[in-house]
């Protein structure tokens, strides 16, 4: 009776889960196996709109004056700084895939500072706007610019509500094999699809962690057991202008 | 009424035939006397880095990638933009890998320069391409493939080119410098 009774320990739970997807199939019972979907998409596989890919933001572990998830973009994805074939646009109209935002609250002098970039939403306003289908939603969830496809009208820059977007107005040189940008084109954040279609986690996450600050966590938001859907459902985590209805996938906590 | 319109055509037709002869004549006497050189055939086309198989040569064979480069990168562009798809074979950075060529000074040719793989023949048949607007037309070191893929994977695996890049390409990316 005090056995059955007894409540479950949640990290025995969690041992007895990580050692089942570490072996890639748990046994339930001698000769029945529970595969587990561990294993990363095949190359030549479409991405399936059974992920979500989404990113936790803790804007009070983010650092004040910290820049290292922005230089690890630039230097990922060869825009700004990484980028000296740029060097003439205004400053105002230079790339900026992500950003980092200062708020300081005028009643208690509290300052919250964030990373800010494309919050890949469900419902996205730049696609519904765009002309040619350049701009789209894989589905995945991941919001991306079709550059072949892309006129440079730049109504989705217009349409965008975090100002996520910008454009290129020269011509570039050495781009990234792997983030291919060009003159004409509008471009954003990617959430390092290159890298998550690998099954990797993207640059800003990493240079996040690498400097144990640990404010950002990437993961599949519709697998109840990844980490970030755990913390969005122990701590919550709040939409930037959640009003608007879009559903992001880049969800803030602190703000 | 109708037999005059039959009659019309069929003297349209003579004239016709009578007008065509000498031209017929002269393309003849043409392919007897000399043979005109097939197009692109005096162009030094350079030797890719490596086979993709002993069968095809090139990921598919060489007279089906001649006329038909396009389409098949045309196909890639697509799956992997829109679906991630990321298969190796028709990818437009492994043609590059495999087929670029260095000057002299151990330099890799950009794609302005004639001797560039892609120029080559476009150049010869002034055919503009603004692929090279965006992507890059050299190859980039390996190290940054790999570095690439160091992340904190949300679910780690253990090999990190696991079926990432065409066995044949990864010599040659991580030997050059």
């Amino acid at each position: 009776m005090s056995d059955t009774s007894k409540p479950i320990d949640p990290s025995r739970r969690q041992f007895v889960t990580r050692a089942g997807g570490a072996a890639g199939a748990a046994a339930i019972a001698p000769g029945v196996f529970l595969t587990t979907p561990a294993q990363a998409k095949p190359a030549d596989q479409p991405v399936s709109s059974e992920n979500r890919w989404g990113i936790l933001i803790d804007a009070n572990k983010c650092g004040n004056g910290c820049n290292a998830c922005v230089t690890a973009c630039e230097e990922e994805n060869g825009w700004g700084s990484a980028d000296p074939s740029e060097d003439r646009s205004r400053p105002d109209q230079k790339a900026h895939w992500i950003r980092k935002v200062t708020i300081r609250d005028k009643a208690t002098q509290h300052v919250t500072t964030l990373p800010l970039m494309c919050q890949h939403c469900e419902t996205p306003p730049c696609v519904d706007v765009c002309p040619t289908g350049a701009s789209f939603k894989r589905a995945d969830g991941i919001v991306l610019v079709d550059k072949h496809i892309c006129i440079g009208c730049r109504y989705c820059m217009m349409a965008c509500p975090y100002k996520a977007r910008s454009f290129i107005h020269e011509d570039l040189k050495d781009q990234r094999p792997w983030a291919p940008r060009g003159k004409g084109t509008v471009e954003s954040c990617t959430m390092c699809v290159h890298r998550v279609d690998e099954d990797g986690t993207p640059a800003c996450v990493e240079a996040c962690n690498a400097e144990t600050h640990k404010a950002m966590v990437f993961g599949d938001l519709y697998d109840e057991n990844s980490e970030i859907s755990q913390e969005l459902k122990k701590h919550g985590g709040k939409e930037i202008r959640a009003d608007l209805g879009l559903n992001t996938g880049v969800r803030y906590r602190g703000i | 009424m109708s037999q005059a319109k039959l009659l019309q055509r069929l003297f349209a037709l003579m004239i016709g035939t009578l007008l065509l002869l000498p031209l017929a004549a002269t393309a003849d006497e043409d392919e007897e006397e000399e043979h005109e050189p097939l197009p692109f055939s005096e162009l030094v086309i350079t030797e890719p880095a490596q086979r993709y198989s002993e069968e095809t040569g090139c990921v598919a064979p060489e007279e089906e990638m001649r006329r038909n480069h396009m389409e098949y990168i045309l196909h890639q562009r697509d799956e992997t933009m829109h679906k991630g798809i990321r298969t190796r074979q028709f990818s437009l950075e492994e043609c590059i890998n495999c087929h670029a060529i260095k000057d002299d000074n151990g330099e890799y040719v950009r794609v302005e320069d004639e001797r560039h793989f892609c120029a080559t023949c476009h150049t010869y048949a002034s055919v503009k391409i603004d692929c090279f607007q965006c992507h890059s037309d050299v190859p980039v070191r390996a190290s940054r493939l790999r570095t690439q893929q160091s992340g904190l994977a949300p679910h780690p695996y253990d090999k990190p080119f696991a079926g990432k890049l065409a066995s044949e390409t990864l010599p040659l990316l991580t030997t050059e410098e």
